[in-house]
């Protein structure tokens, strides 16, 4: 199969729903002409001109809020807010409109929008432009929250997330942007709410989501070799959460460590935590643990950036306190 | 002189209409039995039944917490709307939305809104919807002077204006931002002016002259419709109520109150129409005993529809969620 990166992959994905679908377009800062600040929109461009493609004013409550309008119209927005960070500028667009309309308005209405962000630390971008803020959007009824590690899914994902209607938050690690992976040809969906064991292990389950992925895959590996079957369940859609492959895979390892990159408290892991708690805690055979950022800004400098992210060497000492 | 009587008579009625509505619904709620709060329309109904005279069907209205008036005047079954205050199934929101959150798709009405000024936005997003497909709908926004200091007011007009949508913007300025003086919270006499920010037109009307409203909207939509892009028409009004049932608007000065009623939409268009010799006393007092006789019916409704089923808390969160 051939190799792409993660911002092929997204492109391709937009291509083909684009060319099957005249009422999907694209809208945000310098997604059109400029390509798109990380790059994924450039071909999009390319192939659908301005039309369809628009380059919007720095306006993040316009971006998300024109689109919740135009969506209510017919239209499938897949709009894009260049860093997460800038989320929370229109809130109100994201949580108490797109979130809520189809709900408020008893069903009449629906709001199948796309909001593309990239998220995480990693490019020395400090404490503005290197958060992973997932955690507030899964906190709003209404929204879908997908957060993808591979090329693969990636594409497949976003075809899903463009063909859903409701309102979806999907989450692009910058530094997974370069990374390859065989990715299928043509058109292609993954199920939302569907996780993925990205590793199969026996002794305990990894549970985490976008570029934690790498971090533990590069764990598991490790602990192998100390004779630590580790598995990795890929969450890949936080809301939908996929509770059942996470009961599983807890109720065949008795083990979990929940990863994530963004701050502990308050943090999803939190509520895998929870669940695993309520309704798998008969399996368990030790603590549940959660490798988390710290409760911190990102700072800028490179050392202490790198001690923000949480490492493989992180959660290999969470994994050994286990046993 | 031949005069077509029928169009006057309507916008006529359609104020009637209104005001009969909110004195019914005041009443109602005082009596008991209708959750939340309600924000009359009262003193303003020139304004929607001005501009919705020259809306198609297909057009697309956005508006604000109180929107009463807006969806009555846009052909709005009073029978839904008392149910949905009264939080009934038989609402048009199934009583999930209530009186900030009424909705009529049908009528291309795409909701009131809790959130000031989030009508700004939306509305603009519809007029993106009807320029992308190369219809020749209008989207009409309605929104207060207060709003206008929301930076999203800023993000969304500015958008409209390089996008050359085909957007009405409606600011009713009764002069208060809930209990704030226009002047206290603007250093601007005419909101209009906004519109230079902008670079397209903005006038000032005076929205107590439903005919005056109705001669601007005109010029304002067949702009639009032509691809001249967005206007914004303030219209200079005042609420003859609180800023919601309970505010005994204590803030106001009494002789300036006094001096607005006295200039009461309604009454001065009768005064037009018997001068016109377009209507006589007798058939203005048919179009009071008939609207009513009409609300008296519709609270009924309302009253008499039963509540929603508790199974309803959970549906409509997501689209396809009703199994």
């Amino acid at each position: 199969m051939r190799t792409l990166n993660y911002m092929q992959a997204l492109a391709e994905a937009l291509i083909l729903e684009m060319r099957r679908d005249p009422n999907i377009y694209i809208a945000g800062e310098d997604v059109g002409k400029f390509g798109g600040s990380f790059g994924v929109t450039g071909p999009v461009f390319k192939e659908f001109g301005p039309e369809r493609v628009l380059d919007t004013p720095i306006s993040e409550t316009a971006i998300i809020g024109h689109a919740v309008g135009a969506a209510a119209a017919g239209l499938r927005p897949v709009v894009e807010i260049l860093f997460m960070d800038f989320l929370p500028i229109a809130s109100d667009e994201l949580y108490n409109q797109a979130a809520k309309i189809h709900y408020m308005f008893g069903g009449q209405m629906s709001c199948p929008i796309v909001v593309r962000t990239a998220i995480g630390a990693g490019i020395g971008a400090a404490a503005h432009h290197s958060q992973s803020l997932e955690a507030l959007v899964c906190h709003i009824p209404g929204l879908k929250t997908i957060a993808p590690a591979t090329p693969a899914d990636a594409k497949g994902l976003l075809i899903s997330a463009i063909r859903d209607d409701n309102p979806v938050v999907f989450l692009e690690h910058k530094m997974l942007y370069a990374s390859k992976g065989e990715v299928p040809e043509g058109d292609y969906t993954i199920p939302i709410g569907k996780a993925d064991v990205k590793r199969e292990g026996a002794d305990v389950t990894l549970i985490c989501y976008s570029a934690m992925v790498r971090q533990c895959l590069a764990a598991a590996e490790d602990l192998a070799k100390d004779d630590i079957s580790a598995e990795v369940l890929d969450l890949r859609t936080l809301i939908p959460l996929d509770k059942e492959a996470i009961l599983a895979s807890v109720a065949k390892t008795g083990r979990v460590v929940v990863v994530h990159e963004a701050c502990l408290t308050g943090g999803f892991g939190g509520e895998v935590a929870a669940i695993i708690a309520d309704e798998g805690f008969g399996s368990l055979r030790a603590p549940i643990k959660r490798v988390a950022g710290p409760d911190t800004p990102v700072p800028f400098s490179p050392a202490l950036e790198s001690e923000f992210i949480v490492s493989a060497e992180k959660i290999k000492t969470a994994v050994r306190t286990l046993f | 002189m031949t005069v077509d009587r029928t169009p006057l008579l309507d916008l006529y009625r359609c104020m009637v209409r209104i005001r009969s509505f909110e004195e019914h619904a005041h009443k109602a709620f005082l009596k008991g039995g209708m959750p939340g709060f309600l924000h009359l329309y009262s003193g303003e109904e020139a304004i929607a039944a001005g501009v919705m005279a020259v809306l198609d069907d297909e057009d697309y209205v956005v508006t604000s917490h109180r929107g009463h008036g807006h969806l009555l005047a846009r052909g709005g079954d009073p029978n839904r709307m008392f149910a949905e205050l009264y939080g009934r199934v038989d609402g048009y929101c199934k009583g999930k939305g209530g009186s900030m959150h009424i909705a009529d798709m049908a009528h291309g009405m795409l909701g009131a809104n809790g959130i000031v000024g989030a009508a700004v936005n939306i509305g603009t997003g519809a007029a993106f919807a009807a320029k992308y497909r190369g219809e020749k709908k209008v989207s009409v926004s309605f929104f207060g002077d207060g709003s206008t200091n929301r930076g999203t007011f800023h993000e969304a007009l500015n958008l409209a204006a390089i996008w050359e949508l085909p957007a009405i913007y409606v600011c009713e300025n009764n002069l208060y931002g809930v209990a704030n003086y226009q002047s206290d919270h603007m250093k601007l006499r005419d909101v209009a002016d906004r519109a230079a920010a902008y670079g397209f037109p903005g006038v000032v009307v005076d929205g107590n002259d439903v005919l005056a409203v109705r001669e601007t909207a005109a010029e304002a939509v067949e702009r639009a419709r032509a691809g001249g892009g967005p206007t914004l028409i303030e219209c200079k009004t005042w609420r003859h109520w609180g800023h919601f049932i309970g505010d005994m608007a204590k803030y106001r000065d009494p002789a300036e109150h006094e001096a607005w009623l006295k200039r009461d939409p309604i009454p001065a268009f009768a005064a037009v129409l018997l001068d016109r010799g377009a209507a006589t006393e007798a058939e203005l007092q048919t179009i009071q005993a008939e609207a009513d006789a009409e609300m008296d019916a519709a609270v009924e409704f309302g009253r008499q529809s039963p509540f929603p089923d508790k199974s309803e808390l959970t549906t409509d969160v997501y689209v396809g969620d009703r199994a």
